[in-house]
C-alpha cells in the first residue's frame, strides 16, 4: 500500500539507514527505541547523559541533526555513485543520437568529465559545503536559483494538498471508528480504498476529463509562473491538489482508524464509556492522543511523498515541480542538479520524520523519560 | 505519374493533406496549378492574414535541462523557441525544399562550388537595437565551427574551411565543393546572434519576429511581437506563449478544452479519437524522418547480402505502417530518401513483402538458426510492436527472428550503432547529400549500417560538387539503388508529422523541411477570432 507513493530511492535509503521506527505497528512503543539506543551516548558519558535526562527532547533533536548530516553525506555519495554507474555520461546522453564525437569531447573537456570520479566528487562536495551547488551542466543556470523556484512550487502544492487531506483523513478516521463496522465506516472505507487503488495518473485524467474538458470549470494546464496572482495560482493547482488528496487520503485515514481502534480496547476507554461520555468525545479526548504516534508517522511519510514523489501528477497536470526537474536531470546525468535535488529530498524525509517523533513525544509524556 | 497523383488525392480524401500541401506537391510533380486546383475542387482563394491575439502552443519535448544557447538546442521545444526569436542566413521553401533568402539576400557559388559569396541583408535590427553586420554573421559561424564548439551544427559545419568578409559580403571557403551549402545554413542551430553570441550565448537576442519576454526551461516561454521586424509576412500575433507539455494526454486535453491553440506529437493511436472533437483540426505533414531496422554489413551473419535481402523481403511494411503509425506515414523502400527531397530519384520499384523471395534468399545465404534483433521503445514510438510484427511476417518466410527488448536508458550509446541488428530512427536532413554523408559514407561516425563501399563514397563526393542537376539526380539514383539492394538498411516507413490545432488557427504551412512547420509554426499562423 504505502499510498502508492513512497517507493523512490532517496526516501527508502534515508528511512533504512536511519534505523527509524517508521512501521506504524504498535501504538506508542515505536518511539522509545529511538531515545534508548542512541549511538552518540557513549562518547561523553556523564555530561551527555545528564543533558539527556534534563531535556530529552533537545537531546533527541541534537542527536538527530548530527545523524542527518552523516546521512546526507552518505546520500550524496550514493547518488553520485548511482549516476556514475548509469550507462553513458552527461556529454553523450545530453546530445543523444545527435552526438558527434567532437562535440562530446568538447563538452567532456569543458566540464572536466575526463578527470577521475573521486576528484569530481570531492570538488563538488567542497562547493556544496560552502553552499555553492554549482551550475547545471545542461542549462548553465545556477542550481540553487532554479531549485528555489521549483521547490517553492512543490511546497505550494504539497501544502494545500496536506492542509486538506490531513484533517480530512483524521476526521474521517475518527468517524469510521465511531461508526465502526456500520454503514458510514464501510462507505468511507470503500471510497478511500477505491481512490487509493486507482493509479494517480488515472485519477488525474478523470478529473481533467470532467472538470476541464467537459465542464470547463477548472484551470488546465496547471502551469504556474512568476507573473501569476495568488488567486490564479490557487485556481491552477485545484485539480492536482484534488488528485493528491484522493491519493494520500486512504492511507492516513486507515491508519488513524486502526490506531484508535487499538486504543479503544484498553481499560481506560472502557472507564470513560462507563462514566457516560459520548462516543466522539472519548475518541477525540482520550483515545486519539494515545494513538498519535503511529498516525503522525504515517502523516509524515505522506507529506514527504507529497513533496518529493509526485512526478506523475506533475507531468499529467503540467506542473513545474521538483520531481520533473530531477527526472529531467537524471535523464541527461546532470550531476549538480541530481545531487542538489537528492539532498533536498533526503533532508525533507529526515526533517519530517524528526518532527513526527517530536510530536509523538510531546503528545505522550511517558516517552519523554524512557527508562 | 498516375500513381503519385492517385496517392496525393487519396491523402486529400483521407484528410491527411491540406490543400496547400497538395497544390505544392502537385506543382512540384509537374501538374499545372490550374489542373491541380480543379483536382482539389476548392476555390483557390488565398486568405488574408489577420494580426493580433495571443497564441498558445502546448509542446512536447521541453526539459528543465534545456539550454538557452541555440548552439545547444536539441529539443523540439527549443527548436521552435529559436525560430521565434532568431533568423538563419537561409531558409528552405516549405513545399519544394529549395533554399530561399533570409538574412542572406542572395548568394553566388564559384564554378567548383567550393567558394560561396553571400550578400547580407541591410537594415536588419537585432532586438537590442543594434544593426546586423557581416561581422555578426562571421562570429556566429565561427562560434559553431571552432574546435571548442559544442554546437549541434558542428557536423554540418565541418566542411567549412574559411570564413571571411569581403567588404560587406560573407565568403565561405569549403574543403571541397558542395552545391547544397545554402541549405546547410538553414540548420536551426545557426541562429545569427549579435557578435555571434560570443558575449552572451544565452541572451536570446536575435532578429526574429518575436522577442523573448520570459523563459523558464522545461516550463514555459513567452514572446511579444517584434515591432521592428524586417519582414512583414510573418509574426502575425501580438504575443506567443509556449507551454511545455510532455504528456500526450495532457496535450490533447489542453487542445480539446481550448486552453491552447496548437499541440505537437499527436499519438497516431489516438488521432482518430481526437478527430471527433468538433473544434480540432489534425495537421499531418509528410516528412523525412524514418523508422529503420539496421544491420551491420560487416558483421556476421549480416555480412551476407542474401541474408540482408531475405530480411528486407520478409518485412510486411503495409501492416507495420498501419499498425504502428495508424497509416500516418509513407511506405519506405530501403533507401533513406523520399519525394520530399529535391532531386528525388523517381520510379525505383517499391520493395514489397514477399515471403517466397525472402525464403529463396534465406536459403541461398545458408544461414541457420535465429537472428537476434535488439529494440527498445526509445528507438521510435512503437518500435517494440514493430519488431514483433516483423517477427511474425518473417516467420511466414521461414526466418526466425529473436526480439530482444533493451532498456531505453543508454540505448543510443550501448545498442544503436554498436550492436549488429537493431531498430532506430533517423530525422531527415536538408539534402540527400547530407543524409548520405551522415550515415552511409564509409568514414561517417554514424554509419550505423557499416556500409563500406568505396564506389559509393566516390559517387557521393562527385555528386556533391556537381552543379548540373540532371547529372546529379542520376548519381543519386545509382546511390539509392546501391543502398536499397546492397546496404544494411531496412526502411519500412517514413513517419508523418502529426500535430493538431484549433479551428481558429489559420495559415498553417505544411513544411516538408521538419516538424511543426519546420519550427516556424508560431511565426506563420494567425488567429481568426
Amino acid at each position: 500500500m504505502a499510498a502508492g507513493g513512497p517507493a523512490h530511492g532517496p526516501e527508502l535509503t534515508t528511512a533504512a539507514v536511519a534505523g527509524e521506527a517508521l512501521q506504524p505497528s504498535g501504538a506508542a512503543g515505536s518511539i522509545a527505541s529511538t531515545g534508548a539506543g542512541s549511538p552518540g551516548s557513549e562518547g561523553k558519558p556523564s555530561a551527555w547523559a545528564g543533558f539527556k535526562k534534563k531535556s530529552p527532547l533537545a537531546a533527541l533533536v541534537i542527536q538527530r541533526l548530527a545523524l542527518s548530516v552523516m546521512l546526507l553525506f552518505a546520500v550524496s555519495l550514493m547518488i553520485f555513485g548511482g549516476v556514475e554507474a548509469l550507462p553513458g555520461d552527461f556529454a553523450s546522453t545530453y546530445l543523444g543520437q545527435s552526438a558527434t564525437p567532437q562535440a562530446v569531447e568538447n563538452i567532456r573537456k569543458d566540464l572536466g568529465l575526463d578527470r577521475p570520479a573521486a576528484t569530481r566528487y570531492f570538488e563538488w562536495l567542497g562547493g556544496a559545503l560552502q553552499g555553492d551547488f554549482g551550475r547545471s551542466w545542461a542549462s548553465k543556470q545556477s542550481v540553487s536559483e532554479q531549485i528555489g523556484k521549483r521547490l517553492g512550487n512543490s511546497l505550494f502544492l504539497a501544502f494545500f494538498a496536506a492542509a486538506i487531506s490531513v484533517p480530512l483523513a483524521v476526521g474521517l478516521g475518527m468517524l469510521a471508528v465511531q461508526y465502526r463496522n456500520r454503514l458510514p465506516d464501510k462507505i468511507i472505507n470503500v471510497i478511500s480504498l477505491a481512490a487509493i487503488s486507482l493509479p494517480e495518473f488515472f485519477v488525474g485524467y478523470l478529473l481533467i476529463l470532467f472538470f476541464a474538458v467537459q465542464l470547463g470549470v477548472a484551470t488546465f494546464p496547471a502551469t504556474v509562473y512568476d507573473s501569476m496572482t495568488f488567486g490564479q495560482r490557487l485556481s491552477a493547482i485545484a485539480l492536482p491538489t484534488a488528485t493528491l488528496v484522493l491519493v494520500v487520503l486512504a492511507h492516513m485515514m486507515r491508519m488513524t482508524r486502526a490506531a484508535i481502534l487499538n486504543v479503544m480496547s484498553s481499560a481506560y476507554v472502557e472507564t470513560a464509556e462507563l462514566k457516560g461520555l459520548s462516543g466522539l468525545r472519548i475518541i477525540a479526548r482520550h483515545a486519539a492522543p494515545n494513538a498519535v504516534a503511529p498516525v503522525v508517522n504515517v502523516i509524515a511519510l505522506n507529506l514527504a511523498y507529497l513533496v518529493v514523489g509526485v512526478v506523475v501528477v506533475e507531468v499529467v497536470f503540467v506542473y513545474p515541480g521538483m520531481g520533473q526537474y530531477m527526472v529531467d536531470a537524471v535523464t541527461v546525468r546532470d550531476m549538480p542538479v541530481v545531487q542538489a535535488c537528492g539532498l533536498i529530498f533526503a533532508a525533507f524525509y529526515i526533517f519530517l520524520n524528526m518532527v513526527a517523533d517530536i510530536i509523538a513525544i510531546v503528545a505522550n509524556p511517558r516517552l519523554r523519560h524512557p527508562r | 505519374m498516375t500513381d503519385y497523383t492517385k496517392y496525393l488525392t487519396t491523402e486529400v480524401a483521407l484528410g491527411r493533406m491540406s490543400r496547400r500541401e497538395f497544390m505544392g506537391r502537385a506543382a512540384a510533380f509537374g501538374i499545372t496549378l490550374a489542373v491541380a486546383g480543379t483536382m482539389f475542387e476548392t476555390a483557390a482563394r488565398a486568405q488574408e492574414p489577420k494580426r493580433g491575439g495571443h497564441l498558445k502552443l502546448g509542446l512536447e519535448g521541453a526539459s528543465a535541462t534545456d539550454s538557452r544557447d541555440p548552439a545547444k538546442a536539441l529539443s523540439q521545444f527549443m527548436f521552435v523557441v529559436g525560430r521565434n526569436w532568431g533568423d538563419m542566413l537561409v531558409e528552405s521553401e516549405p513545399l519544394t525544399g529549395q533554399p530561399v533568402p533570409a538574412l542572406a539576400e542572395s548568394w553566388e557559388p564559384s564554378a567548383d562550388a567550393a567558394t560561396w559569396t553571400f550578400t547580407i541583408r541591410k537594415g536588419v535590427k537585432f532586438h537590442d537595437g543594434k544593426e546586423l553586420t557581416v561581422d555578426d554573421v562571421i562570429k556566429t559561424l565561427q562560434r559553431h565551427t571552432d574546435e571548442k564548439s559544442e554546437s549541434g551544427a558542428l557536423g554540418v559545419m565541418k566542411s567549412i574551411k574559411e570564413i571571411r568578409a569581403d567588404g560587406d559580403k560573407l565568403v565561405l571557403v569549403l574543403t571541397e565543393g558542395n552545391a547544397d551549402l545554402p541549405l546547410l545554413l538553414t540548420d536551426y542551430h545557426l541562429v545569427i546572434q549579435p557578435n555571434g553570441g560570443l558575449d552572451n550565448p544565452d541572451a536570446m537576442i536575435g532578429t526574429g519576429p518575436y522577442k523573448v519576454t520570459s523563459f523558464e526551461p522545461g516550463v514555459r516561454a513567452t514572446f511579444e511581437r517584434n515591432q521592428d521586424d524586417w519582414r512583414q509576412d510573418r509574426g502575425f500575433v501580438d504575443s506567443v506563449e509556449m507551454i511545455a507539455m510532455n504528456d500526450a494526454t495532457a496535450r490533447i486535453a489542453a487542445l480539446s478544452s481550448g486552453q491552447v491553440h496548437y499541440i505537437n506529437r499527436v499519438d497516431p493511436k489516438t488521432v482518430d479519437l481526437l478527430k471527433r472533437a468538433p473544434t480540432v483540426e489534425i495537421l499531418s505533414t509528410s516528412g523525412r524522418g524514418h523508422y529503420v531496422f539496421i544491420m551491420h554489413c560487416n558483421t556476421a551473419p549480416f555480412d551476407n547480402v542474401d541474408l540482408r535481402l531475405a530480411l528486407k523481403y520478409a518485412m510486411d511494411r503495409e501492416t507495420m505502417l498501419d499498425k504502428v503509425l495508424g497509416g500516418y506515414g509513407k511506405i519506405g523502400n530501403d533507401f533513406p530518401i523520399n519525394e520530399t527531397y529535391a532531386l528525388f530519384p523517381e520510379g525505383i520499384e517499391q520493395r514489397a513483402y514477399d515471403p517466397d523471395k525472402a525464403a529463396f534468399h534465406y536459403k541461398k545465404s545458408g544461414h541457420s538458426g535465429s537472428v537476434l534483433l535488439r529494440t527498445s521503445d526509445v528507438a521510435f514510438p512503437g518500435a517494440v510492436d514493430a519488431a514483433v510484427l516483423y517477427q511474425e511476417s518473417a516467420k511466414k518466410a521461414g526466418i526466425e527472428i529473436e526480439v530482444k527488448r533493451e532498456p531505453g536508458d543508454g540505448y543510443w550509446s550501448n545498442v544503436w550503432n554498436v550492436q549488429p541488428f537493431s531498430t532506430s530512427y533517423w530525422g531527415g536532413r536538408p539534402t540527400q547529400d547530407q543524409m548520405y554523408s551522415t550515415a552511409y559514407l564509409s568514414t561517417a561516425d554514424w554509419n550505423d549500417t557499416r556500409f563500406l563501399r568505396e564506389d559509393f563514397d566516390k559517387l557521393l563526393l562527385e555528386a556533391r560538387s556537381e552543379l548540373d542537376e540532371a547529372k546529379r539526380k542520376d548519381m543519386y539514383r545509382t546511390m539509392a539503388m546501391m543502398v536499397r539492394d546492397e546496404g544494411g538498411l531496412i526502411l519500412p516507413m517514413f513517419n508523418d508529422f502529426v500535430n493538431a490545432c484549433g479551428k481558429n488557427v489559420k495559415g498553417y504551412v505544411h513544411d516538408i523541411g521538419n516538424d511543426m512547420s519546420n519550427g516556424y509554426v508560431a511565426t506563420r499562423v494567425w488567429l481568426d477570432a
